[in-house]
């Protein structure tokens, strides 16, 4: 539907510049080549209306379909038996992914700061400056990125698949609702698990941001590590956790909702897919700065004197 | 839970006041129905009732919106004007649990058997069954080669997947875990589609005899004329709206499988003899029209 719109409106931007100019009127029709402009504007306009109009009916849906799914939360849990491969799937298989994630950034980070730190002969405050930004920012955003990519995308194709080849049909005429049966355990399993995965995103990147920095760059051990304790304090660690738990709703209310809207065929699944990473992707972001704002404001308020001096 | 157990909680979903009215009139029945879908038009002002223990026959050309009927009447599809009635309750107005109790009164036979690829031959016959009732494993073990047996497979394909077996093994499968919840209405989707002469008439017989014995009501969306003959009571055309007048309804036929192969109108039988010769000269025309324009279009350039 929105690829239908976007492909209506690209035809009619071409057309608006060639449609004015005078020397591309046909022969003899003056009256209709000066509406001709006008015609254009409007069928520009009327496509961009339809293009917003489809926007906002697939974000209405989006919202429809998490009501749903924290109605059938709130009213009956789902069984063991789905539960359990959906919380194995999505925290058990990405545990190594992510950690390997963390350590890297935790160690481009030394890389990348440490010449600089070193010119002002600060480099013990390294600690701060990566542990601070790992637990903020980095570790929770990069632990819903590689969720979104590795677990947003492949629910998409499999709940896409059931839908195209009717098994979501089938559940429902067999009495079971779908989104009880197969979006609470993914939904719950994406809530519940990204905050340790987020947490195991932090430790590895601080594990690997000490590793590089202590052991190959030789910053001073303690000092260090005194820096990171001094500066980086629970409120930061509560602030990576608390907006993990927005981001993993995300991922798994956005891959799920795809999945049950794919276009029929092998194409529409591939795109149910793309599509569930690159709007989980975005809404990662958005939220993250949003929350950002949020939890600074809070942070601010709790704290008025408290120095973020690194 | 034992078997009486299993009828008594499927009884539940029945409506309890009235019982006697509701057993004279009709088990289905749509009135109005119109779907449609962004901008097309799938169904228009169907009416159509089902009275209980009848096996009625929908036909048509592909598009003309039979599975959205089938899909309809089970509530998969919310209609966009009309309503739809199942023992005299008007679906549109239950509940999403309402619904799904509803359904649990319904087998649906899906086109390609739609099983459940991650799950083996028993989990899928077995799968209503334990997400409605705690039977016991032996219990649905038992259940399971029961409902294998009636539709003439053996228990030795119990874990095999979906993706090991032939199509008609996967129909069969599929019309054994329609069975599974022991349904008072059965719904095919083109049960006989892709499959080979035997394995077509294996089908037809499964549906009489699923029908003889259990005494259910049948709704059958087929293209096969075999299967016309030799299995409904009734039988339903449906014409595809882009073809049909502003005016004209949808519903070409509505009568006996006898009638309907001796029916005047040329439109039903055209589609009962399987004669394309009027479309095949619409679709030469069409092209003619087309390479017509083509060849007009540099000329005026």
């Amino acid at each position: 539907m929105r690829g239908q719109a976007a492909a209506r409106l690209a035809p009619s931007l071409a057309k608006l510049p060639v449609m004015a100019t005078a020397e591309n009127a046909p022969h003899g029709s003056e009256a209709r080549g000066c509406f001709a402009p006008l015609q254009a504007a409007a069928d520009w306009l009327a496509d961009l209306g339809h293009l917003v109009i489809v926007w906002f009916t697939a974000l209405g849906d989006l919202a429809l379909f998490t009501l749903r799914t924290l109605r059938w939360l709130f009213s009956r849990l789902p069984r063991r038996e789905t539960l359990i491969p959906a919380f194995y799937q999505i925290g058990v298989l990405s545990l190594p992914v992510v950690a390997l994630t963390g350590t890297f950034i935790g160690m481009v980070l030394a890389v990348q700061s440490y010449a600089q730190f070193r010119m002002m002969g600060l480099e013990t405050r390294l600690g701060a400056v990566i542990n601070m930004a790992l637990v903020r920012e980095l570790g929770p955003v990069l632990a819903a990125t590689m969720l979104a990519g590795r677990i947003g995308s492949a629910m998409a194709a499999e709940l896409g698949t059931m839908r195209v080849t009717e098994q979501i049909d089938a559940l429902a005429s067999m009495g079971t609702n779908p989104i009880h049966y197969l979006v609470v355990p993914r939904f719950l399993a994406c809530i519940v698990l990204i905050p340790t995965l987020t947490i195991m995103a932090d430790f590895m990147g601080v594990v690997g941001g000490a590793f590089y920095s202590i052991t190959l760059l030789d910053v001073d051990y303690y000092h260090y590590w005194v820096h990171s304790k001094n500066f980086v304090n629970n409120f930061d660690l509560f602030i990576g956790v608390f907006k993990s738990l927005f981001f993993g709703a995300a991922i798994g209310l956005i891959a799920c909702h795809r999945g049950f809207n794919c276009d029929p065929g092998a194409e529409g699944v591939g795109r149910a897919a793309t599509r569930a990473f690159v709007f989980s992707f975005v809404t990662i972001l958005l939220l993250d700065l949003f929350l950002g704002i949020l939890l600074d404001t809070v942070n601010n308020y709790l704290w008025p004197q408290q120095a973020r001096v690194v | 839970m034992s078997r009486h157990d299993h009828q008594d909680a499927r009884s539940e979903a029945r409506p309890e006041s009235g019982s006697a009215d509701r057993a004279d009139q009709p088990l289905i029945h749509v009135e109005n129905l119109h779907v449609q879908f962004g901008r097309q038009h799938v169904l228009r002002n169907v009416s159509l009732s089902v009275p209980r223990g009848q096996t009625l026959a929908i036909i048509g050309e592909s598009g003309c919106g039979k599975t959205v009927l089938l899909k309809s009447i089970i509530g998969l599809i919310r209609p966009t004007s009309g309503r739809v009635f199942f023992d005299g309750q008007d679906l549109s107005t239950l509940s999403d649990k309402e619904l799904t109790r509803q359904r649990i009164r319904f087998g649906y036979v899906f086109q390609n058997a739609a099983l459940f690829d991650s799950l083996t031959v028993a989990q899928n016959i077995a799968f209503p069954l334990r997400q409605h009732f705690s039977y016991t494993d032996t219990e649905i073990r038992d259940i399971v080669r029961d409902r294998l047996e009636e539709v003439g497979l053996s228990d030795a394909i119990v874990a095999k997947k979906p993706a090991e077996l032939s199509g008609g093994m996967r129909k069969r499968v599929g019309l054994a875990r329609a069975l599974a919840m022991n349904p008072e209405v059965l719904l095919y989707d083109e049960p006989t589609t892709g499959l080979d002469p035997i394995m077509t008439d294996v089908i037809n017989q499964l549906i009489i005899r699923t029908r003889d014995h259990k005494h259910v009501t049948s709704i059958v969306v087929t293209h096969n004329m075999e299967t016309i003959r030799k299995v409904p009571d009734r039988v339903v055309m449906l014409y595809p709206l882009p073809r049909l007048g502003r005016d004209e309804p949808q519903v070409l036929f509505d009568g006996s499988p006898e009638g309907i192969f001796q029916c005047r109108d040329k439109r039903v039988s055209q589609f009962v003899r399987g004669e394309a010769r009027e479309r095949l000269m619409e679709m030469l025309a069409t092209s003619r029209r087309r390479s017509g324009e083509e060849s007009a279009a540099p000329a005026a350039n």
